[in-house]
């Protein structure tokens, strides 16, 4: 893995809050990454189908209801914590529901990412094979599970 | 005033309450994480104990046989409930389903 060295980005403060140290170059990958996100959520793009899993194994009308009932309370969550992670990208301080936003919203697009990496748990060990075009993609997948660690470890020492 | 607090009285009494809650559709509802290869492993422990108030040990025992096993029973309840708690899954990004218990 090309990152998961040094302090962790994320740390849980005394007085409840949480500290974000991120260089420039972090949170200036990290501002692209909302609009990209609204744009696809507005298309019907295979891979949001990981986002949007079926409530029911083999009902397929259940489905239907569930799906009726829930999508657009799910995409409007998932707007909401993209809305806080671009308001707050700035910040070297942010609130417990802050931090709780940016963990959804790096997780949505890891999920994605990850269904059109078509990662599998293997490829953690091995890596992509030198030159394969998915390498941009990879890192950026890397990149944003490393942040994704130290958000939520900061935030289970909270619990 | 009187009769009909008679019929209520009388429709009170052929009630069975037991027979009513042992209908068919009333059978408790479990709700299943499955893995996958894209969720941290931490991730899946801490959104579990911050859903369901696990412990962390619990939500740790839940998440390895979700890793391990496929799959992972991690809460039941009316059909309600564990509508809610699929819902609450899916938000995080888990991939859960509900079924009714045989």
């Amino acid at each position: 893995m090309p990152f998961g060295w040094g302090a962790a980005p994320i740390r849980r403060l005394r007085d409840g809050s949480f500290e974000v140290r991120l260089e420039e170059w972090e949170r200036q990958l990290l501002a692209g990454l909302p609009g990209q996100m609204r744009d696809l959520l507005d298309t019907d793009d295979p891979a949001l189908e990981r986002l949007y899993p079926p409530a029911y194994l083999t009902d397929d009308e259940k489905n239907e209801e569930y799906r009726r009932l829930m999508r657009g309370d799910l995409t409007a969550s998932r707007l909401g914590a993209l809305d806080v992670l671009e308001a707050t990208l700035g910040d070297e301080r942010l609130t417990e529901e802050q931090l709780g936003a940016w963990m959804g919203a790096v997780n949505d697009v890891r999920l994605v990412l990850g269904t059109r990496l078509d990662v599998t748990e293997d490829l953690y060990e091995t890596g992509l094979p030198d030159g394969d075009p998915r390498e941009a993609a990879f890192q950026l997948y890397g990149y944003l599970g490393y942040l994704l660690e130290s958000i939520v470890e900061a935030l289970a020492s909270a619990l | 005033m009187t009769a009909p607090m008679e019929v209520v009285e009388a429709d009170l009494e052929t009630v069975d309450p037991e027979a009513e809650t042992v209908v068919d559709t009333d059978r408790p509802w479990i709700v299943i994480v499955w893995n996958d290869p894209i969720n941290l492993m931490s991730y899946v422990t801490f959104v579990l104990q911050k859903l369901f108030g696990y412990s962390k040990e619990k939500a740790t025992k839940l998440m390895l046989d979700v890793h391990h096993k496929g799959r992972a029973v991690v809460s039941h309840g009316t059909r309600e409930k564990a509508e809610m708690d699929v819902f609450r899954l899916h938000e995080h990004g888990l991939w859960a389903t509900m079924e009714q218990q045989d």
